[in-house]
């Protein structure tokens, strides 16, 4: 007897059908992942389970009633919670009063906390989750806001938990104990729907996987079963071949930065006395834990802040005072951290933003003026086709592509001018296995033709097997960058957090700035 | 009660929005009509032949219409690049001040050139104006909400410094306001009876400029990127506070224009009460266009018909004229949420 059933759910959005006879039930106890590349209809089902959206056809059973269509309430009411990527807690109230807040009614008189109180502890207790029913929600950290979450929908006597998306902000660690929550919770009898696109975490936790492709049920597996290859592959529709580093000799230095320091715009210092070397064929990683000094170095490199001192050089000549236009036509490719706040105007069309980098060029504008409309709009064709990105043509909205096809747009812009110098800042985060793929191949293909690339990444395994170098940031100072060949994941994981590793800098003779700066640490 | 996303509007239904408004609005305001006590048929009856009603009635319509077009448009264009200009109306008082400063005898050119002078340096001095407030923002972060609407005040009380003290006229009879402007710049009628004069053909003029700005140069491009996402276009290589600043140049330069348009146009000289509070009509007018270019002409219209129509209703049935400001604050209302509910529709729970 299953607890949960979709039966033959259909949802079109005009031509694009986003779910098309989906059927899939969910039992007690159990924990189910729900697989699929961005766009494949996982967030769509979901909205149709929580009542956001009205499904075509097909309908919802649970516990073998059916749930009235387009009903937040009677979803709840059912015992449906929902726990989103993007927390949806009060900062400025605290736990216990999110946990209330909505389940009150507006006009009671009375606000009283006890009986919620004696719940909340009640639950924390059968559950074993650590929870502070006082403490403000601003003061927790991203792990705990994620149980304040778990425990909001739990108050609202929740029979099946589904959760978006749930380790996308979440440390290793933090990870692993969502885990043990889950488990605890389904010991308990509950059930849980866990939508993710990472293999590795999906075969850790649930008991079966259901796997979506275009909308459709490509798969359903027991996890003991099934492998990381083989769910890839279902998901993705073919077989997903990570591409690996070709050796090959580094060229003449591309870019040359040294001793580079930078402050906010409240004098604290972001970056301390960086030197780099960049050679063409080559990829050099930035490892570091988020907030080390990635994003302004970043800036800098991006000709977003220009107050910095120290030089920067692409082929010797300095790049001082340059700003954006400048860096993209001297030859520098920019792919930015934040894709939808930086890297697009989603509320402009696919030509238009492929145009935004060399808006005064001769191929774009007549006098610099006017907008050669129709020869960009033959860009934008040339550029969607070559850099396969899905989408109705180029006078399609930006807004409405998904993360990877963005992310294709940006690497069109970017490197379709064959940069000599690329700068990528976690270039695949929150991208699917195919989208991940077509990244890195796009990065190594620049390598070969002999650009430079640098690398910024909190992802090791992602730099261990695209760097020919990696350096290590930690408090806007930057390690020397050692052949990946010398690296371990011990080793970086300790100088990501901030021990500093003289023995090997020793050994490449650079023992001056990594003793100065142990003494920096000290002084601070 | 829900609110939920369309997956497509309809061409009728993008249609009917317009027309359902205006309809919701006169059914709204028909309690306030009730309650002064009037048949309400026939107070919309009279509002109607007041704004369209005869020949006189459309002349109005339209010469009232032309400092609605220009404020609605110097608006349109600040918002799109999502500076927020709510200070037209002290623009178009600048206008006014230099189309008096250059017009009242200081220099005389033949009309062909003066005319267009006196435009300039109207639209100058309105841009000037509002670079004021751009620089407290793009140097030092100051909102533009409060500087632009402030300064609408401090323009207000110079001009009434100017008129009451060294620009007044002293062939006025003591009246508070200014020379005339000379023969060679002013406005040309535009027909042989009635006010209507060339400020509509600058309006429409402008109305169609800054559409093709919008709409096919750089300059367009840039603003609208910076209204859209100011942080992508930087990335882009768009200087941001540039173009803010030229926008506010050009949103200014327009309103200026307004000012310009009715003391060389319609009244020849300027007095403290040039304008009704357009530069805030403007505002209601842009958002009823949505802040697109063309759509401010018939918004321009529209307003101007119910503030025409309401003047003469109220005169025939005894009914305050603030009547036309309760039709034009709900009929903005009506419109937006009929806009709205093109792209999204309401479900009700049974």
């Amino acid at each position: 007897m299953s607890t949960l059933s979709f039966k033959q759910i259909t949802k079109r959005f005009g031509s694009l059908t986003a779910n098309d006879s989906i059927t899939l039930s969910l039992g007690d106890s159990e924990i189910m992942a729900l697989l699929g590349e961005n766009g494949a209809g996982k967030t769509t089902l979901m909205n149709i389970l929580f009542g956001h959206y009205v499904a075509d056809e097909g309908s919802i059973e649970i516990d073998g009633k059916t749930l009235p269509s387009g009903s937040t309430e009677a979803a709840i009411e059912a015992g449906v919670g929902m726990v989103h990527q993007h927390f949806t807690l009060a900062d400025n109230l605290t736990v216990i009063e999110n946990i209330v807040l909505g389940t009150e009614s507006l006009w009671s008189w009375r606000h009283d906390m006890t009986a919620a109180r004696r719940k909340l502890i009640g639950m924390s207790e059968a559950y074993s989750l650590a929870i502070e029913p006082d403490a403000l929600v601003a003061d927790l950290s991203v792990g705990e806001r994620q149980r304040v979450e778990i425990m909001k929908a739990l108050y609202r006597d929740a029979r099946i938990l589904i959760l978006d998306e749930p380790t996308a902000v979440l440390t290793p660690q933090e990870t692993e104990n969502l885990f043990i929550t889950l488990r605890s919770l389904t010991d308990k009898g509950l059930s849980v729907i866990f939508i993710s696109h990472k293999l590795h975490e999906i075969l850790a936790i649930s008991d079966h996987v259901a796997v979506l492709r275009r909308g459709k049920i490509v798969g359903t597996i027991k996890t003991v079963d099934a492998d990381r290859n083989g769910l890839a592959e279902m998901m993705v529709g073919k077989a997903v071949t990570r591409p690996r580093l070709e050796s090959m000799e580094p060229g003449a230095p591309i870019l040359t930065i040294s001793g580079l320091s930078a402050a906010s715009s409240d004098k604290l210092p972001l970056l301390k006395d960086i030197d780099l070397t960049i050679h063409a064929h080559e990829i050099i990683g930035i490892a570091g834990v988020a907030g080390n000094g990635q994003t302004a170095l970043a800036d800098v490199l991006s000709g977003l802040n220009r107050q910095y001192s120290g030089a920067l050089k692409l082929h010797y000549k300095t790049l001082t005072d340059a700003g954006p236009s400048e860096f993209v036509a001297r030859g520098i490719g920019r792919i930015p951290e934040d894709r939808h706040a930086r890297g697009m105007i989603g509320d402009m069309d696919i030509w238009e933003n492929l145009i935004s980098e060399d808006l005064r060029s001769e191929q774009v504008s007549k006098w610099k003026t006017i907008i050669r409309k129709k020869a960009a709009i033959e860009r934008a064709e040339h550029l969607i086709d070559s850099y396969d990105v899905r989408c109705k043509g180029p006078l399609a909205q930006t807004k409405l592509l998904s993360g990877g096809n963005i992310q294709k747009l940006i690497l069109a812009r970017a490197l379709s001018p064959n940069p000599d110098f690329i700068l990528a800042n976690q270039p695949v985060r929150g991208l699917d296995e195919g989208a991940i793929a077509y990244v890195h191949e796009q990065l190594f293909a620049a390598r070969k033709r002999g650009a430079a690339i640098l690398l910024i990444s909190e992802d090791l395994d992602e730099l261990l097997s695209l760097c020919d170098r990696i350096a290590v940031i930690y408090q806007g100072k930057l390690s020397s960058a050692l052949p990946t060949s010398a690296r371990t994941v011990t080793e970086l994981g300790l100088m990501m957090a901030g021990q500093t590793m003289q023995a090997t800098s020793e050994s490449e003779g650079q023992t001056n700035s990594v003793t100065r700066s142990k003494g920096e640490i000290h002084a601070n | 009660m829900q609110i939920e996303l369309r997956d497509h509007t309809s061409l009728l239904r993008a249609g009917m929005a317009p027309i359902t408004a205006v309809f919701a609005t006169l059914v709204i305001c028909s309690a306030l009509i009730l309650w002064a006590g009037v048949p309400v048929l026939e107070a919309y009856a009279l509002l109607f032949k007041g704004a369209f009603g005869s020949a006189f009635a459309l002349k109005e319509t339209f010469t009232r219409s032309i400092p609605l077009m220009l404020t609605g448009l110097a608006v349109a264009v600040a918002f799109r690049s999502k500076f927020y200009n709510i200070g037209a109306e002290g623009q178009l008082y600048a206008g006014a001040l230099a189309s008096v400063y250059f017009g009242t005898g200081l220099i005389d050119l033949p009309a062909f050139i003066m005319v267009p002078f006196l435009l300039l340096v109207g639209a100058l001095a309105g841009g000037a104006l509002l670079l004021v407030p751009v620089l407290l923002k793009t140097k030092l972060k100051v909102d533009e909400v409060v500087t632009t609407l402030l300064l609408n005040f401090v323009m207000l009380l110079m001009v009434s410094y100017l008129i009451e003290g060294p620009w007044r006229d002293p062939m006025a009879m003591g009246w508070p306001q200014t020379a005339s402007i000379v023969d060679n710049g002013v406005l040309p009628a535009l027909l042989a009876k009635g006010r209507l004069h060339a400020g509509l053909i600058v309006a429409l003029l402008a109305a169609i400029l800054v559409w093709a700005v919008m709409r096919f140069t750089v300059l367009g491009y840039e603003i609208k990127a910076v209204g859209f996402n100011a942080k992508g276009a930087e990335f882009s290589g768009i200087n941001v506070n540039k173009t803010v600043i030229y926008t506010a140049l050009i949103s200014g330069g327009l309103a200026g224009i307004a000012g310009v348009s009715e003391v060389a146009g319609l009244k020849g000289y300027l007095t403290l009460d040039l304008s009704p509070g357009f530069g805030y009509t403007g505002v209601a007018v842009a958002m009823l266009a949505r802040l697109h270019p063309l759509s401010v002409v018939p918004a321009a219209l529209f307003l101007s018909a119910i503030y025409v129509g309401a003047d003469s209703m109220s005169r025939a049935v005894n009914i305050p004229t603030y009547i036309a400001d309760v039709l034009v604050g709900v009929s903005v209302l009506a419109i937006l949420v009929c806009v709205m509910l093109t792209q999204y529709k309401i479900r009700f729970r049974s």
